[in-house]
C-alpha cells in the first residue's frame, strides 16, 4: 500500500458545531452543472473530459473562492485513498468508478481549504458542485454553493434551457440541478416504530431519503439522509425552505418520540443506552454495522444526557475512522476482514477509554 | 400516506383517507387525512413516489398516449444518441438531447417533478446577449421578491448588486 498518505481534510463537516449537531449530523447542499458544447460525461471521449477538467481547474484556481485548494485526479492516486475520501463523503463511488474497471482518467474532485467546499469534475455531470458542513445550515450550504456556481458560471459556459433550466445527464437533476440533504439520527422515531410514518408522509411532501452514502446507500445506525426529490418547477429557495421546515418538524417529532421513549420505557430505554456502551468498551471484534448500531444507542444517550460522554465530535469521528479504508490508513496496509474487526474494536476501545484519536494499528491494545 | 383505518375527513366524505398532510402555519404543525378526491379539491396534487426509477418511467412511457412525438424516433443531432438508448441507460447524452427528445422528455419531466417549466436561477453566460440579460433579471427581481417577503435580507442585499450590476443604467 505505497503512497498512502491522505491529506487531513474534507473532514469539517464532522465537527459537531451549529444547530442541533447532536440530531443532524451534516448539511449538504450539491448543484448538478454541465458544460455547453461537449457530450455528458458518460458519452465524452477522454479528450473531451479532459478539456473539461482543464477548463474547471483553471477556473477555480482563478477564482477568489476556491484558490486555496487541492485538485485531485481519482486515477492518480492509491485506490485506497479514493476510499478514504469516499468515506469522508468528498467523493462518490461514481467517481471513483466502483463496479467499472476504475475511474475516468479525468474524474477528479477539487477540495477547497479554508470553505466547505468541493467540486467533483467529471461525475456523472461534469460539475457537481459540493458544500458539507456539520449541523442544520441549509440556507447557509445554499448560499455558499450559490457563490460558487456564480463564479463558475461568470467563466465557463454552462448548458442552460430557458424551459428546462439547467441541463443534466439525467432528467432527475434538470432544472435547479439542485438535492440539498441532511443528515439526521432518529432512535427515537425508529424505536417507537413510527419512522416509517414520518418517511411516507415526508414522501408526500415531495422529499425522500436514503442512507449514510446517498443513493443505493443502506440506512445503518438510525442515520437517514432527507432531500428534496425533485428539482424542477420549483425555485432554489423554495426547494431549500421547503426542506428547512420538513427537517425542523422532523427534528420535534424525534425529540417528542426521545420524551415519549423516556416517560413510558425509560428503564428499558436506558439499558439499551449502557448495554450499547457496555458493548462497545469491552467488545473484542466488531463488524461495520454492529458498530453504527451501538454507536446509535451511545449517541442517544450523550443527547439524552443520560451518559456523560464522549462528545458528538468523537462519536462523529468514530463513524469515519472505523470504516474499512480508514482502518487500513491507521494500519499501513490492507487488513482482512477479521483483522478489520479486531482493529475496529480496538480502536473503538482505545476511544472510549481515554479520548484519544487517531486509531492504532495495534489490535490487542 | 395511507392511512386504511381512517376515513376523509372532509365533510360528508366517508371515502377511505389516502393522503395525509402535514401543515405547517406559524410554526405549529397541524395533520389531516384526507381521500385523493378532497385531496385534490383542495389544491393538493399527489407527488412523485420517493427513489424515482427513471428506467422504470421509461419503460412506460410508450404505453400511455399521446405516443412519443416523431422527434423521439430520430437520434440525437449533436451526440447520436437515440431515444431507445435513454431508455435503457435514463441517461442523456448531451445538452442537445433535450432539443433533439423535447416533447418525450417534457412528458417524462413532468412526470418526475410535475412541471417542465426552470423557475429557479437564471443562467447569464460570460457573454450575454439582450435576451441573456433580460431573462436573468426577470429571475433575479422574481428571487429578490421572494428574500423580501421572507425577510431574508442578507441575500436580497446581494440580489440587489447582481441586479444594480447588469440592469440598464436608464431602467435603475
Amino acid at each position: 500500500m505505497s503512497g498512502f498518505d491522505v491529506p487531513d481534510f474534507g473532514m469539517s463537516w464532522l465537527d459537531a458545531v451549529g444547530t442541533s449537531a447532536d440530531v443532524v449530523l451534516s448539511t449538504r447542499v450539491r448543484l448538478a452543472r454541465n458544460l455547453q458544447g461537449y457530450p455528458f460525461v458518460a458519452k465524452a471521449g477522454p479528450d473531451e473530459r479532459e478539456a473539461v477538467f482543464d477548463a474547471v481547474r483553471r477556473v477555480a484556481r482563478a477564482s477568489q473562492l476556491t484558490r486555496h485548494c487541492a485538485c485531485i485526479r481519482m486515477a492518480k492516486i492509491d485506490p485506497h485513498a479514493r476510499r478514504v475520501f469516499m468515506e469522508r463523503r468528498l467523493v462518490s463511488s461514481d467517481l471513483v468508478g466502483e463496479g467499472r474497471p476504475g475511474p475516468h482518467e479525468a474524474a477528479a474532485v477539487i477540495a477547497v481549504f479554508d470553505e466547505p467546499i468541493s467540486i467533483m469534475i467529471n461525475e456523472e455531470d461534469h460539475l457537481r458542485l459540493q458544500s458539507l458542513s456539520s449541523g442544520l445550515c441549509i440556507a447557509e450550504a445554499w448560499n455558499l454553493v450559490d457563490r460558487l456556481d456564480e463564479a463558475i458560471g461568470r467563466e465557463l459556459l454552462l448548458a442552460f434551457h430557458p424551459e428546462f433550466g439547467y441541463l443534466t445527464s439525467c432528467p432527475t437533476n434538470t432544472g435547479t440541478g439542485l438535492r440539498a440533504s441532511v443528515l439526521v439520527h432518529l432512535p427515537g422515531l425508529v424505536l417507537t416504530k413510527e419512522i416509517d410514518r414520518v418517511l411516507q408522509g415526508l414522501a408526500h411532501m415531495g422529499l425522500t431519503y436514503r442512507g449514510l452514502y446517498g443513493e443505493g446507500s443502506e440506512v445503518v445506525g438510525n442515520f437517514f439522509q432527507i432531500s428534496n426529490q425533485t428539482t424542477l418547477g420549483k425555485s432554489e429557495e423554495d426547494l431549500v425552505d421547503h426542506l428547512v421546515r420538513m427537517v425542523d418538524t422532523v427534528i420535534q417529532t424525534e425529540a417528542r418520540a426521545r420524551h415519549t421513549l423516556m416517560r413510558d420505557a425509560g428503564p428499558s430505554t436506558e439499558n439499551l443506552i449502557w448495554r450499547a456502551y457496555g458493548l462497545l468498551r469491552y467488545a473484542r471484534l466488531l463488524t461495520y454495522k454492529d458498530l453504527m448500531e451501538l454507536l446509535s444507542g451511545v449517541r442517544l444517550g450523550v443527547s439524552l444526557k443520560l451518559l456523560p460522554g464522549p462528545p458528538v465530535y468523537t462519536l462523529n469521528r468514530m463513524m469515519i475512522f472505523s470504516q474499512a479504508a480508514h482502518l487500513d490508513q491507521a494500519a499501513g496496509r490492507e487488513l482482512s476482514r477479521p483483522e478489520r474487526q479486531a482493529h475496529r474494536a480496538s480502536y473503538v476501545r482505545k476511544v472510549l477509554s481515554d479520548g484519544n484519536e487517531p486509531p492504532t494499528s495495534d489490535p490487542g491494545g | 400516506m395511507s392511512e386504511p383505518d381512517r376515513s376523509c375527513e372532509a365533510p360528508g366524505c366517508e371515502r377511505p383517507a389516502t393522503v395525509h398532510l402535514t401543515q405547517i402555519v406559524d410554526n405549529k404543525s397541524s395533520v389531516h387525512y384526507l381521500c385523493v378526491t378532497c385531496a385534490q379539491a383542495k389544491g393538493i396534487s399527489p407527488i412523485a413516489p420517493a427513489n424515482i426509477d427513471v428506467s422504470d418511467f421509461l419503460s412506460h412511457l410508450g404505453e400511455t398516449p399521446p405516443p412519443p412525438s416523431a422527434g423521439v424516433s430520430h437520434p440525437c443531432s449533436r451526440c447520436g444518441l437515440t431515444f431507445d438508448n435513454f431508455k435503457e441507460s435514463g441517461r442523456l447524452g448531451c445538452p442537445r438531447c433535450y432539443t433533439s427528445f423535447e416533447s418525450g422528455l417534457r412528458r417524462l419531466l413532468n412526470r418526475i417533478h410535475g412541471a417542465t417549466r426552470h423557475v429557479g436561477k437564471v443562467y447569464l453566460p460570460p457573454d450575454p446577449a439582450a435576451a441573456d440579460l433580460s431573462r436573468r433579471l426577470d429571475g433575479l427581481r422574481r428571487r429578490l421578491r421572494r428574500a423580501v417577503e421572507t425577510e431574508d435580507f442578507e441575500r436580497a442585499a446581494v440580489l440587489r448588486d447582481e441586479i444594480i450590476a447588469i440592469e440598464p443604467a436608464g431602467k435603475r
